[in-house]
């Protein structure tokens, strides 16, 4: 076996609500939508009006500035609205389903004897393509390249995030069928990153036409940015690929069957969660559908709800969609209630990476976190702590202070080309200062963009 | 809680905008806040955050300065009732030292935290918490016998020059409350040396030196020194906070303990200063030169300094190899000021100030280190992003 790679820094933010490992089915939705706003920095351009007819892998909206990426229809139904928000900018399209799915027949194919293009337009075709996200910039993969490699992280360590050795379970063909597919696009090595304690899917330990580094230690340890720097660390110029365990099985599956079968495993989880669990759904699906009978309601307690996990998901109303590379939503209980003098208290309730709250007495319990973000911003003050929790040999205030002051020389010389604001999502965790440290990345990031197109 | 909540709800129209008060929003936000935690939710990235903000970690900081401050007092007390041969019981040692300290305190606080509220109503921010820890400071690193006026004056030049002309808390270069010091230590020298460690009118200490340890040394007078268990204890004339270096190892534990301090940079001091002293053991001419090297951590203020003052984050070393560099350099350069130099015996606060000063340098280079570490990796595939 390899060696292990040993992540020291991290913090696991021990949160009450992490799904047991039941698998339910769901039922059809009443309603399914493609949000734009998943992909950063896309423009969509329309290809379907309302009212029109879609099959599962119906193409809805492509890309205006790369026209070969499109986008396509999980399930089969009506195109029924298109809800714009400001300036008119497309938010969502949703599609009213039909009780049953008719596929957009792609056909079976064969990755070993396709050409790396016939396998990119292939994917295109059928909209799986922006399933693919490349580093640097952490947006979707630009057509026409070949990254020095891909990378899979095979475990999450995201609080509360789903177990994906229960989520793979039964699809392992489809995974191996997904690899071969991105083996083939790539000169150098598929990467799967697997947790060396916890991991025993054989899918993820023992594939064929990958290379699997083995991985130990607190979040984000699981974080695909982190194995890409501690196994092939990206220098200016590079590029990689990294893609979701659950995207490499519905690669899979597009050429094992020949359909787009956007079937997900997602996890339900939270402290407002009745019974934190997994359900099989469809890509896209109206949250209510499964969750609404599962959820904890009291009174004077507004519930957030957040497709993704709770660091980095993104706040959808109670009336929301799953979200397009999210396996997890999860509610939490909205801080909206004033606490008197809370800066003071010893406060058992309240998780802290500082022990400054006495609940670093009781190691193992878990939180019941809520949203309240406990202060005002302030300007940096403390130092040293961010190191501890970003295990990347990257100095996160000097390297967030460069993008602030637009430095762009200065950004690139300490490394903005390696990270992407889920890295720094634990920073904003520990932050006392509150500084909006994923928002300032993803600002750098987008600047080194503009900078070179 | 509800009352109180209505209470400040009920008034907050005033201080809003076109209220009466508009132009005090900022402190009436400051009050609200420090009675509140504000129900104030993320709407950007981490939906969920750590429990703890400015405010609780300036308070752990007083937590841990809360030992010496007390000691400071009772000390203050005893060494004015052993001046004057009176014995008198220990609450009233105490009950002096609370009357010639508290009014430092009171005074230090009101002129700082008033300077900080006009800036933050000019600069229409929040107010910051910085100054809750150097308001407790500026006291604790001052002989008892400062005037207020002084105290005040100090206090005042040391908020405005020191922080807000960099743009207040977080940007400043150099620690504020040695600032402070340093100010009436230039300004007004007779009354930061010689006879005013002990607290007294001048009939009552007729004939009493009452000397520091530093001062001793320096005119060459070993013997006369206190017993190494006096000055760690703190039982000897200095600056009201920084005399035992008991208390000052129990602010320590807090500190390092809740995570607020920064340990490496106070075992750094402690290294450097080690160091030193052990060098000028080596050629030992003088009474100073020949002090055993772990006498410099129990005299003066070196033990204060390494705790409480090194470790200012804003003003130390950023980067966490600068920090070993930052801290030892400190300790070397305060036994270096104590022994070589004969004007000033203490040597703390010059070099802190003078680290302080040179903390962007040495991260600039561990900073280009990084830069050079991540430019040696070998390129595989260049490509045009």
């Amino acid at each position: 076996m390899s060696k292990v790679i040993k992540i020291r820094k991290g913090l696991n933010i021990p949160l009450s609500g992490e799904a047991e490992k039941i698998l339910q089915l769901a039922p059809r939705a009443s309603s399914y939508a493609v949000s734009p706003a998943d992909f950063h920095g896309l423009t969509p351009k329309m290809l379907v009006q309302e009212g029109d007819k879609v099959k599962a892998g119906t193409p809805l909206f492509f890309d205006k500035y790369n026209k070969d990426i499109i986008f396509t229809s999980p399930v089969s139904g009506t195109f029924s609205l298109l809800v714009r928000g400001d300036k008119r900018r497309i938010l969502e399209l949703r599609v009213d389903p039909d009780e049953t799915d008719d596929y957009v027949n792609f056909g079976i194919k064969e990755p070993e004897s396709m050409t790396r293009e016939d396998i990119t337009s292939h994917l295109m075709k059928a909209g799986l393509w922006p399933m693919i996200r490349q580093r640097p910039y952490s947006v979707i993969a630009k057509a026409g390249m070949t990254p020095k490699s891909i990378f899979i992280s095979c475990f999450n360590t995201a609080p509360l995030s789903p177990d994906l050795d229960f989520v793979i379970k039964g699809q392992e063909a489809s995974f191996q069928k997904g690899i071969d597919v991105l083996s083939r696009l790539t000169d150098g090595a598929v990467n799967l990153g697997v947790d060396a304690i916890h991991t025993t899917s054989e899918a993820f330990l023992k594939p064929r036409n990958a290379k699997v580094n083995r991985f130990s230690g607190p979040h984000p340890a699981g974080n695909v940015g982190i194995q890409i720097h501690h196994v092939d660390p990206l220098n200016k110029g590079e590029l990689i690929w990294y893609l979701d365990v659950q995207d490499v099985i519905i690669i899979g599956r597009l050429f094992e069957k020949g359909i787009y079968d956007a079937a997900k495993i997602v996890a339900l989880t939270g402290s407002e969660v009745l019974n934190p669990r997994y359900y099989r759904v469809i890509s896209g699906a109206l949250i209510e559908s499964f969750a609404q009978k599962n959820i904890r309601l009291q009174q004077d307690v507004n519930i957030r709800t957040i497709s993704g996990d709770p660091l980095t998901g993104k706040k959808i109303g109670s009336n929301g969609y799953l979200g397009f590379y999210d396996g997890q939503i999860t509610l939490l209980p909205e801080g909206d209630q004033p606490e008197l003098i809370g800066w003071l208290t010893p406060n058992l309730d309240k998780f802290s990476y500082s022990r400054t709250f006495l609940s670093f007495l009781m190691p193992g319990k878990k939180f019941r976190h809520n949203t309240n973000i406990r202060s005002g911003e302030r300007p940096f003050v403390i130092t040293g702590l961010y190191e501890k929790v970003l295990p990347m040999d990257v100095l996160p205030m000097q390297l967030l202070k460069a993008i602030m002051i637009n430095d762009i020389d200065l950004m690139e010389q300490l490394g903005i080309y390696e990270v992407a604001p889920e890295d720094f999502a634990l920073c904003e965790y520990v932050c006392p200062s509150k500084t909006e440290m994923q928002t300032i990345i993803r600002d750098g990031l987008d600047v080194m963009i503009k900078e070179f197109s | 809680m509800k009352l109180l909540r209505n209470i400040v709800d009920s008034i907050r129209p005033h201080f809003g905008k076109g209220g009466k008060f508009a132009k005090f929003h900022r402190s009436f936000e400051a009050f609200d806040t420090f009675l509140f935690v504000q129900g104030n939710v993320t709407r950007r990235g981490s939906h969920i955050r750590d429990a703890i903000d400015m405010k609780r970690t300036m308070f752990f900081v007083i937590i841990a300065l809360v030992p010496t401050l007390l000691f400071g007092m009772w000390n203050v007390g005893y060494q004015h009732y052993m001046a004057i041969g009176a014995d008198v019981s220990f609450i009233d040692q105490i009950v002096y030292g609370l009357i010639k300290v508290l009014p430092i305190v009171v005074v230090s606080y009101a002129s700082g935290l008033a300077v900080e509220f006009l800036f933050a109503e000019l600069r229409d921010h929040e107010v910051n918490e910085g100054f809750l820890v150097s308001g407790m400071l500026i006291p604790l690193v001052l002989p008892v016998t400062t005037p207020l006026w002084m105290v005040a004056v100090a206090t005042i030049f040391a908020v405005i020059i020191g922080k807000e002309v960099f743009g207040g808390t977080g940007m400043n270069i150099l620690n504020p409350a040695l600032l402070a010091r340093a100010f009436l230590f230039f300004a007004y020298p007779a009354y930061m040396s010689g006879e005013v460690w002990i607290s007294g009118t001048a009939e009552q200490l007729d004939g009493i030196s009452g000397a520091t340890s530093l001062a001793v040394l320096a005119s060459n007078e070993g013997h006369m020194l206190p017993s190494l268990f006096d000055m760690f204890i703190g039982t000897i004339p200095g600056s009201i906070g920084e005399t035992s270096t008991l208390a000052i190892i129990l602010g320590a534990s807090i500190l390092v303990a809740t995570g607020v301090g920064s340990l490496r940079i106070m075992l750094s001091v402690v290294a450097g200063g080690l160091f030193m002293g052990g060098v000028f053991n080596l050629f030992a001419v003088n009474d100073f030169m020949a002090v055993p090297a772990y006498y410099h951590l129990v005299m003066g203020g070196f033990a204060f300094g390494a705790v409480y003052m090194a470790t200012d984050p804003v003003t130390a070393s950023q980067t966490g190899i600068g920090k070993y560099i930052y801290g030892v350099m400190i300790g070397v350069i305060t036994v270096l000021i104590r022994v070589v130099n004969p004007a000033y015996p203490e040597g703390m606060m010059l070099a802190i100030l003078f680290m302080n000063v040179f903390a962007p340098l040495i991260d600039h280079y561990v900073v280009q280190s990084n830069i050079k570490r991540r430019l040696r990796r070998p390129v595989k595939a260049q490509v045009t992003i």
